[in-house]
């Protein structure tokens, strides 16, 4: 569908398309400049955006190249940890560290150096793991990573670690979101730039996956999930496309991993848990599998939804002098996990199916059976 | 030596009973439907929950027990029918992903009915007394698991070798299409097997709480990946591979509990290493090598490929 005959230049779709999300980007930066900071808006759109890069590198091996991979929060706290070891200020680190006498590790580097640093170590953990585990099938895969991610939440807590990771103990004090912020002489913010800069890298990095996802590699990736015995009949050699694949996935991942570290302002490694992975997964299905566009649409869908949007279903409300039955605290995960079931049983495409920004503005032409089915 | 390392041997061989009661549901369902039913630990530590539920409403205990079976079974074939039967001609991720679905929701429920607290689970008389073996004291439950286990897994083993269901079961295992064609009426061997797993686990619950006294929405999850490393351990789809694993997992498991004394005591290092943070990513550790080694597993079918 998106290979039909390629034109020089952009199409109308894709130019649409760049209007649409430079548009939306104008209206965050716009937004934060009039609205409070402190409205639960900016709080969605940043844990979104990072939910975002994640998804869309998850996305990346489950969607375009079939493996089915659930480490994700093992990627993400290595990405977390590295980026918070080396950003925390050598000023706060004897505070930090205060059971380890300041810990081993004495440098602080700059933010963007940190963020890709912590890509890199996340895309050696997953050149590492890949080697024996990438030859497994699908679901064994799946528990493969899995138990990694289990394995890495263990080792990164372990107090003879601690010089390094701060044992159990959080890592804090370093670089937030809030950093990106412009000030003036006194200290007063004079440009908000918290949540502007974040939804930038994220984008960024997403415009780099869909780069690589409509280059040849990213084709043979394609290949390879809908027919392995068939790619390799074709010369696409198998091992070397995943490993690349699970690396680079990780690479982002180790990158969302940090900005998820900014977002929540300290590390702890016993909160990346398989849920999260959970979470992560089940946002890329609702967003639809195999859809990049689909899976930003639902990380900020599925975060407003638990932040923002059914807060109310926690809380006791009344409708006049009757009292709406059932809300309590907790409500809003049931309701949230009924959507999901919904959307997993009967809504297999998701939101998007396997469509993308461009496609929507496709004029319609004859459906193909396969977009019927949607 | 041997008297620092027996309480965690006996403690390790209690666990890994109760993980292989619920390793069967995994390597059962696997068996037949070529899915990893993520929800199977959920079910457990629902199974726990409505102990906690219904001894609370005053029902006597030799009511309550055979009363959590039932519902936790009837929970088993409900998950199946709601959740995986629409997805019967999908893709096996779908069903991975509403098997995912399922636990996320069922963790959800409970949290919302307990309000994420810890529930203290009741004492059951008999088995929650204390006993001294050698050196080790430890509560009845303990030695009574692993008999248990062994019982339930004999009587398993006859209902599959020797009913009809039971031939019908290893009918579908073998072969899913072929044995529709026969007239073997798949969705009832589905369903009995989703029960017996369920039952199998409910009685996994009994056991494994009398032993940690307190349940939580998150409880389940834990026991549920290691029993489902036990079955792929074994290999899975095998019975007895599964309550082989178990047994192993569950043992040097505590072992690496006890780790740090142990070594200690022999005289072979000076201070602890805390190598106890370990015992869970053992369990993990354990099943990529096997699975890079050997990835049917112990006693695993071969499978081959055809193009």
């Amino acid at each position: 569908m998106s290979n039909t005959v390629k034109k020089k230049g952009l199409s109308r779709e894709q130019v649409l398309s760049a209007i649409v999300v430079l548009a939306f980007y104008i209206a965050v930066f716009v937004a934060e400049q009039i609205v409070p900071s402190t409205s639960m808006l900016f709080t969605v759109l940043k844990k979104g955006a990072t939910y975002a890069l994640v998804a869309v590198s998850m996305n990346l091996l489950n969607g375009f190249t079939g493996i089915f991979s659930l480490g994700q929060a093992g990627f993400m706290l290595i990405g977390a940890y590295v980026y918070a070891i080396f950003t925390i200020p050598i000023a706060e680190r004897a505070s930090v560290y205060q059971y380890y006498n300041g810990g081993i590790v004495q440098v602080a580097l700059p933010i963007f150096i940190a963020m890709i640093l912590a890509g890199l170590v996340a895309a050696f953990f997953a050149f590492l793991i890949g080697l024996p585990v990438l030859r497994l099938k699908s679901d064994y895969l799946a528990v493969a990573t899995l138990g990694f991610a289990e394995i890495i939440r263990a080792v990164f807590q372990w107090d003879k670690l601690g010089p390094v990771t701060n044992g159990s103990n959080m890592l804090r004090l370093f670089p937030t979101f809030n950093d990106f912020n412009i000030r003036n002489a006194n200290g007063d913010v004079t440009i908000y730039l918290s949540t502007l800069v974040p939804m930038l890298i994220a984008g960024f990095c997403i415009a780099l996956i869909i780069l690589l996802i409509n280059s040849t590699f990213g084709r043979a990736l394609r290949a390879i999930k809908d027919d392995e015995i068939a790619a390799e009949a074709m010369g696409i050699h198998l091992a070397s496309h995943k490993q690349l694949a699970f690396c680079i996935s990780s690479f982002f991942t180790g990158i969302g991993g940090a900005m998820l570290a900014m977002y929540q302002t300290t590390v702890q490694a016993k909160s990346f848990t398989t849920a999260m992975t959970y979470e992560i997964l089940l946002i890329v299905v609702i967003g639809g599998i195999g859809s990049v566009t689909g899976s930003c649409i639902s990380s900020f869908l599925f975060v407003a939804c638990s932040e923002w949007w059914l807060r109310f279903l926690d809380q006791k409300q009344m409708i006049g002098s009757f009292e709406v039955p059932l809300l309590r605290n907790g409500f809003r995960l049931v309701v949230f996990s009924l959507i999901i079931m919904i959307v997993v049983l009967f809504f297999r495409q998701g939101i998007m199916g396997t469509r993308e920004l461009p496609d929507l503005f496709r004029r319609k032409r004859k459906k193909t059976g396969k977009e019927a089915r949607a | 030596m041997w008297n620092t390392i027996f309480p965690y041997l006996l403690s390790g061989i209690s666990v890994g009973g109760q993980y292989a009661l619920i390793a069967i549901g995994y390597t059962m369902v696997y068996g037949i439907l070529r899915l990893i039913n993520f929800a199977h630990g959920d079910v457990f530590m629902v199974a726990g929950i409505l102990m906690v539920y219904i001894s609370a409403s005053g029902v006597p205990l030799f009511i309550s027990i055979p009363l959590v079976l039932i519902l936790t079974s009837l929970i088993g074939y409900l998950i199946e029918h709601i959740a995986y039967k629409p997805l019967r001609q999908a893709p096996r991720m779908s069903v991975m992903i509403s098997a995912i679905g399922v636990s996320y929701t069922l963790q959800n429920l409970v949290l919302y009915i307990t309000g994420g607290l810890n529930q203290l689970y009741p004492t059951i008389p008999w088995i929650s007394n204390s006993i001294t073996v050698g050196s080790a004291s430890t509560k009845i439950v303990t030695i009574f698991t692993p008999f248990l286990t062994i019982l339930l897994v004999f009587a398993l083993v006859q209902l599959i070798n020797h009913t009809k269901i039971g031939m019908a079961m290893r009918a579908v295992s073998k072969d899913f299409e072929t044995s529709q064609l026969m007239g073997i009426n798949i969705n009832r061997v589905i369903s009995v097997t989703f029960v017996i797993g369920s039952f199998l686990a409910g009685v996994g619950s009994l056991l494994y709480f009398t032993n940690y006294t307190t349940v939580i929405q998150t409880s389940g999850a834990m026991p549920g990946l290691k029993a489902f490393v036990a079955a792929v351990f074994g290999g899975i789809g095998s019975i007895p591979g599964a309550v082989i694993g178990a047994f192993i997992i569950g043992i040097a498991e505590n072992i690496i509990k006890g780790l740090d004394i142990i070594l200690f005591k022999a005289g072979l290092i000076a201070k602890p290493l805390g190598l106890a943070t370990f015992s869970d990513a053992f369990t993990f550790a354990l099943l990529i090598i096997i699975l890079a080694v050997k990835p049917t597993g112990l006693f695993g079918e071969k499978t081959t490929d055809k193009v």
